[in-house]
């Protein structure tokens, strides 16, 4: 036996045996369908997941082995046995033994499915299909009557089941039990009539119900956007990356024709390993909604938007930039590529630091903290699979950041990983982390984060983005981490601010952190983009740039990508103001008071990388091709061009090659000046975070998805129910001055003087109706 | 039905016989069905509930095992052995015998809701055969005419006794609470064991 | 001298052998206050001594299985009884439970004791209401008399002990879905290794033993591991319940020595009944290759029984006379495999599936005979390739039958249908027909 050294503080033992006559070494505990794979040798399978327990259940894997001479009297599941030294494997190829059982099992397989794949969408690309092909006899000696059932059942809104194509080889049960927590769909009944089903009141409302599709080896589980619309053997498939959170997955996109029918999870084992959630999955729709804009258009002097050519909106909007004070907000959305063109765009052309990415509630705690500890600090995914302790503040991950719940989900269930929460209350997601929830009312984190001890150099802590709307928090969980040693990561929401910021879209940074305010910090950026200075002040924030068009400091906006009711409820009233130019994809508030509207491609629809909450690049390239639709980089660069400033980025690929150019700053850090912590207090403080299925613009159009949403309910506590004289589920009021919610409540384990409702969803909007997001004082009523 | 405060000390009188809660949902299911007769949404919402479990894994707990009912079953509830010896020494018989006199289907009850009928696999009593069990008691030696006249006497209201067990035959809930492991004091009444079962202590008490 | 041995039966035949006093006016629990004087490993030892093997089908050296639980892992271990009497035939631990509870306590207790189990379960079926009654207050009553709960007998030693009842799973007679079932899961198979002596029970050290392995540790206790060594044949020692059941003269249980005859009890019960002949026999259950007239004298013991083609397993004695049709018994095993499987693996959900439907066209004189071959080489496609024994079971009395009475089956293809009277075989048949109609 020897020994490989992977890592410093992992040795793993390694293992000789012997498949088919070759002899393969691999580490202690692989089992024997996985050596063989490193071989090239392919056992048939149905049930074997290589990332979900072994169960041994479907034993199309049989193969003969003996161990130092001595046969196993039958032959074994090589999905379930963990090679030994000395073992000799015979598969189907050089055992008869093994050959027949496998063809043996695969007629039992096909006795109860249904010949239907001529009308399954699965046919094409079905293991079933193809293993009956390979492995199988042919020809079935059954000529019974089959397994039927009533076809097909809705397990949600958006999975739908066919039963008689079911082979139960549990994939779909054991992924939503062992990796996403949530068994709402079981193995029902037993025997020929066992099936996978749901409690009859309670649909499969899981937010990764998707990976059950994707997985199952038969065409048992389909989606109901899917359905029936396309064969495998006609959809061209392009790797991309998932638009939609900072989690970063990997994903393919399938496309007929020109358009997109379906995306799938793609498989990188350090990011999302094979999963993804149904908002990745399911919402892309999106991009075809038809309120797309796919013309630029300029207004007229009639204040009317009207079509125009691009030479003409191009220069409407290079002249309407030349002639002001000029500003650029973001957004949450853009890829590197793309924020890093308004970054030099504002830089170069705008001569201006007013550059900010954060279009939503914002501070200046939180920038310093970004500028000082996140930009160029990598942590990864791996840290959570090695952490002693997981501290979450101000961040759920299931609808915040779903991959990193899977994988904390993974660690809690394999190693019983412990989780420390600072929430509202116990959520759904902490209650399957097992997380003990230190309760917070929003606003009062601070105090809490003082006292969380007992971390090391192996914790890891992350921080949501809202974490920032709780004064000094940030600054609190700096020094938790900094006197700890525990490592530290920030998960913004949107797939395009952790890219953003570490191109410098926003007022204190230039490109690869570099502080603005350094000189040689400046003086490297001068020389790589080829100017003679750049301005030096701090940038004004998102707010401070609105603030600056309310009162005039400010004439003219280039924005991409906004909703301004994420910032605030007034947000656009300073918009009106000014001369706006926009670079959007669909009909939004921005475009109705825009001046100029450039049209722009959806992810889909062209190349780029986001960097997800890690700083992990995550590259895609373009899924669909449509004429005229560009990105935003590419649109900055002419309209640069126009105002005779260039900034030289003809193509999303050279806007990345000069990016990775650049290089991070190695020099000093503008240091942090701690925020100190304002104690909130009154009788009810609204606290509220987004759910991942909610009112979000980009899961426009999916109604199946939409309707597998959470239920939006209002937080509130036992006593403050028994105070208003009601139960969960009746209807409650949370008002201010500004308007007011309805909604369910439910009765938790919530402070008395706090109250959760959710942020976005389409009955509980809290900026658009309340005019604040958190930490404020409402009132709560019975409806 | 809602679940009462007494319902709920049972509840946690079982949790509490073992070292893990989840351990608790088949006896609870016993007790469902001494509640309702059988296991209802509610019972399999509130078991969920008490057991921190989601109600999809209660439920696929219920419907693997034959002796819980998703529908209402009799009052008292026959079953008929069918397993082969059983079957051979007259227990098809006795079956269709019974199917007919109801005029029920497997697995279904008299419109008056007094006796359902199910065909039901070996019951660890072949020394006995024909079997039949009613509401999980014995009665031992069946033949076509003695299983038709238990089953009028269930109809009647008044059941003949088993042959092996209480003095009285218990409902389909009385004995669903024995099940729940509630005890009905009545474990004195009846043989200790029937003829069968002493055959070879008496052959050898006869040294034989 | 008797062929007979009654020892768990001794006292049957008392009003109150199932009562605590009944229980130990004979005796009762003498041995528990032996055992408890011993040191647990010394009991492990006379329990190996007295080559105790498994009376629940697969024959396992208990002492031996007793020791495989690791001592000193400061884990909790858990003593779980089988009491889930399921297999086509079998019913001795039900008459035993109705009639002795206490013994199965007392072998529990000292079980418990040897191994270093705190908590034990017995797992019964739910079918059997009234031996539930009887188990549940035989437990109260050892509760009451100090035998079990807190400090037993004053020796420090703490056993709690629950009557655990199942809701109708003949699986879970398989001691890995038992565990599943008792912690509240569907009662399926699960993967070994690792075994339940390592992780059973909560996946912690656990030993699962049959009702009538664990009611015979009292005595073994009582009279010492050489009396029981002495009792029985080389490898099989001890004696133990067979039970007699179908068409004879007197069906019942005789307990006796292991390697006693099937002629030899049917002598005691008065033979096949009258007019008939014997025809065909489970030897330990439906799971066990058929038997015939041509095993009468084969030595019912583990060895004996293995070396002629079948197993002891429950030693469920099912007897079948001329009138019984072949086709049809086979068949209602194989239903009932089908009703029982718990769908997990493939070969014995689907294998069931399509081997009922084979075997109801034989019984129907529909098929051909190759359909006899294909028979065979489902089940060669099934035994051994399943998640769990159940399927191997399935197969058996399919491969037994169609050995012996493959003519059976070829005539029901000739005569298009069965050729056999149902009637003819039950037991309150009227008329003396001879069997075929």
């Amino acid at each position: 036996m020897s020994t490989q050294e992977v890592s410093s503080d992992v040795t793993l033992e390694l293992i000789t045996l012997t498949i088919d006559g070759f002899e393969i070494t691999v580490p202690k505990g692989t089992l024997v369908i996985r050596a063989a794979e490193k071989l090239g040798i392919q056992i048939p399978r149905f049930c074997d997941h290589p990332l979900l327990d072994p169960v041994g259940a479907c034993r199309q894997c049989l193969v003969d082995i003996e161990i130092n001479g001595r046969k196993f009297p039958k032959p074994q599941a090589s999905c379930t046995i963990p090679v030994e030294t000395g073992m000799v494997v015979n598969t189907q190829l050089t055992s008869s033994v093994a050959d027949k059982a496998q063809k043996g099992i695969m007629e039992f397989l096909l006795v109860n499915h249904p010949l239907d794949c001529p009308v399954c969408d699965k046919g094409g690309e079905c293991p079933l299909q193809n293993q009956a092909m390979s492995n199988g006899n042919g020809e079935s000696r059954f000529d019974g009557y089959k397994r039927t059932f009533e076809k097909p059942i809705n397990i949600s809104a958006q999975v739908l089941l066919d039963r008689e194509r079911c082979i139960l080889c549990a994939r779909c049960t054991r992924f939503s039990e062992e990796i996403a927590g949530d068994p709402f769909i079981t193995l029902n009944e037993r025997g020929a009539l066992q099936q996978v089903g749901i409690y009859e009141e309670k649909p499969f409302d899981s937010y990764f119900s998707g990976n059950t599709v994707q997985i199952c080896p038969v065409g048992a589980l389909t989606g109901a956007s899917y359905r029936f619309r396309a064969r495998p053997f006609d959809l061209v498939s392009t790797p991309s990356a998932c638009e939609h959170c900072a989690s970063g997955c990997d994903m393919r996109t399938d496309v007929r024709r020109g358009k997109t029918l379906r995306r799938l999870a793609g498989d990188d084992a350090q990011v999302n390993e094979e999963w993804n959630c149904d908002k990745g999955r399911w919402a892309f729709k999106y991009a075809t909604a038809s309120d797309r804009i796919k013309t630029p258009m300029v207004r007229g002097s009639d204040g009317q938007l009207h079509e125009a050519s691009w030479p003409e909106a191009l220069a409407t909007a290079a002249a309407g930039l030349s002639v002001s004070r000029a500003a650029v907000l973001v957004g949450g959305r853009a890829t590197v590529e793309d924020a890093y063109g308004y970054s030099k765009f504002a830089r170069v052309v705008l001569n201006t630091n007013d550059i900010d990415f954060r279009a939503r509630v914002h501070t200046d705690e939180e920038r310093d903290f970004l500028g000082s500890a996140i930009v160029g600090v990598q942590v990864n995914y791996s840290a959570i699979d090695r952490a002693d302790h997981l501290v979450l503040i101000g961040f759920e991950p299931e609808d915040e950041s779903p991959i990193v719940f899977l994988r904390a989900f993974k660690q809690v269930r394999k190693r019983r990983l412990k989780v420390t929460t600072i929430a509202p209350f116990t959520s759904r997601g902490s209650n399957k982390l097992n997380a003990e929830v230190v309760k917070s009312v929003a606003g009062n984190e601070a105090q809490l984060i003082a006292k969380i001890s007992g971390l090391t150099s192996k914790s890891v802590i992350l921080v949501g983005e809202r974490l920032c709307e709780s004064s000094g928090a940030l600054s609190a969980t700096l020094a938790l981490s900094q006197s700890s040693g525990a490592k530290l990561a920030w998960i913004p929401r949107r797939a395009g601010e952790r890219g953003a910021l570490e191109v410098g879209a926003i007022g204190t940074l230039l490109p690869g952190g570099r502080p603005v305010n350094n000189a040689s910090a400046r003086v490297d950026m001068q020389s790589a983009w080829g100017v003679k200075s750049l301005p030096e002040n701090i940038g004004r924030t998102t707010s401070e740039i609105i603030e600056g068009l309310h009162n005039g400091d400010i004439d003219s906006l280039l924005v991409g990508g906004v909703d301004p009711l994420d910032i605030s409820s007034d947000a656009i009233a300073g918009l009106e103001k000014a001369f706006v130019v926009s670079l959007e994809m669909r009909h939004s508030a921005i475009t109705e008071i825009a001046n100029v509207v450039l049209p722009i491609a959806a992810v889909v629809e062209k190349s780029g990388s986001f960097l997800d909450w890690e700083g992990r690049a995550r590259a895609f390239e373009s899924a669909v091709d449509v004429p005229d639709l560009r990105s935003d980089v590419r649109i900055l660069s002419i309209i640069a061009d126009q105002m005779g400033k260039p900034i030289n980025l003809p193509t999303v690929a050279a806007a990345a090659k000069e990016f990775l150019a650049l290089g991070n700053w190695d020099g000093a850090r503008a240091p942090f000046t701690p925020t100190s912590a304002t104690l909130i207090s009154g009788d009810t403080i609204l606290a509220s975070w987004r759910l991942l299925l909610d009112a979000g613009s980009l899961q426009d159009g999916e109604t199946n998805l939409a309707n597998t949403a959470h239920p939006s309910v209002a937080v509130i506590s036992t006593d403050r129910a028994e105070k208003l004289g009601i139960k969960t589920g009746d209807s409650v009021r949370v008002f201010n001055e500004r308007g007011a919610i309805t909604l369910p409540c439910e009765i938790k384990d919530i402070e008395n003087n706090s109250v959760w409702i959710p942020r976005n969803s389409h009955t509980s909007k809290t900026i658009a109706t309340l005019g604040v997001a958190s930490g404020a004082s409402v009132s709560v009523v019975k409806a | 039905m809602p679940f009462t405060n007494e319902d709920a000390t049972v509840i946690e009188s079982i949790i509490s016989r073992y070292p893990r809660k989840r351990s608790a949902i088949m006896p609870l299911l016993h007790f469902a069905q001494a509640r309702d007769g059988y296991v209802t949404n509610e019972s399999i919402e509130t078991i969920a509930q008490k057991l921190d479990l989601e109600t999809a894994e209660v439920n696929a707990v219920a419907s693997f095992y034959t002796q819980y009912k998703r529908q209402p079953v009799g009052e008292y509830h026959v079953g008929v052995c069918i397993n082969t010896l059983c079957a051979v020494m007259g227990g098809d018989a006795i079956y269709e015998g019974l199917k007919e006199h109801l005029g029920i289907e497997n697995n279904c009850a008299t419109k008056d809701g007094k006796v359902s009928l199910e065909r039901i696999e070996c019951n660890a009593a072949c020394d006995y055969a024909p079997v039949v069990m009613a509401n999980w008691e014995f009665y031992d030696n069946q033949t076509v005419q003695s299983a038709k006249d238990l089953v009028d006497s269930m109809r009647n209201g008044n059941p003949l006794a088993p042959t092996r067990g209480p003095n009285k035959l218990p409902t389909w809930r009385e004995n669903s609470a024995v099940l729940a492991g509630i005890s009905d004091g009545r474990f004195s009444e009846g043989v200790s064991a029937g003829e069968p079962s002493l055959l070879g202590l008496k052959l050898s008490k006869e040294g034989k | 001298m008797s062929k007979l041995m009654p020892v768990l039966s001794a006292h049957w035949d008392e009003k109150d052998s199932f009562t605590f006093a009944g229980y130990k006016r004979n005796g009762g629990y003498k041995a528990l206050e032996k055992a408890l004087a011993m040191e647990p490993d010394a009991v492990i030892q006379s329990v190996k001594d007295s080559g105790l093997r498994g009376r629940g089908g697969a024959g396992f050296p208990t002492g031996m299985k007793w020791s495989f639980i690791p001592q000193g892992d400061n884990k909790e271990h858990y003593f779980v009884v089988n009491a889930d009497e399921s297999e086509p035939g079998t019913c001795k631990d039900t008459p035993l439970l109705m009639a002795n509870p206490h013994v199965l306590i007392e072998g529990i207790i000292i079980g418990s004791y040897a191994i270093r189990a705190n908590y034990a379960f017995i797992y019964i079926r739910g079918e059997v209401a009234h031996v539930i009654r009887r188990m549940q207050q035989a437990i109260e009553d050892a509760y009451k008399a100090g035998l079990l709960g807190k400090n037993i007998l004053g020796t420090g030693f703490d056993l709690e002990l629950v009557l655990h009842v199942g809701a109708g799973a003949y699986i879970c007679g398989e001691e890995t879905a038992l565990l599943d079932s008792l912690e509240g899961f569907r009662g399926q198979p699960r993967l070994r290794p690792p075994f339940p002596a390592i992780a059973g029970l909560y996946a912690r050290p656990t030993i699962v033993n049959n009702v009538e392995t664990v009611a015979s540790v009292p005595s073994i206790i009582e009279h010492g591991p050489e009396w029981f060594a002495a009792i029985g044949t080389e490898k099989s020692k001890g004696y133990t319940l067979y039970s007699l059941s179908g068409h004879v003269n007197n069906a019942g249980q005789f307990e006796a020595p292991l390697g006693i005859t099937l002629r030899e009890i049917l002598e005691l019960a008065g033979g096949i009944r009258d007019g008939h002949k014997l025809k065909f026999w489970t030897p330990g259950g439906s799971s066990t290759p058929l038997f015939t007239d041509a095993h009468l004298d084969t030595p019912l013991d583990y060895e004996g029984v293995s070396n002629a083609g079948s197993m002891l397993g429950t030693k469920a004695l099912q007897i079948f006379d001329e009138t019984t049709c072949i086709v049809r018994a086979v068949l209602r095993w194989t239903e009932f495999y089908k009703h029982e499987s718990c769908g997990k693996c493939t070969p014995c959900r689907e294998g069931t599936w399509w081997l009922v439907q084979i075997l109801k066209d034989l019984e129907h004189g529909k098929g051909t005979p190759e359909d006899l071959d294909k028979l065979l080489d489902l089940c060669d496609n099934i035994m051994g390739r399943s998640f769990c024994a159940l399927a191997d079971g399935a197969a058996s009395p399919i491969i037994s039958s169609i050995q012996y009475f493959k003519d059976e089956y070829l005539q029901h293809l000739t005569t298009g249908g069965c050729p056999f009277d149902d009637e003819a075989s039950t037991k309150f048949v009227t008329s003396n027909v001879g069997g075929v109609k």
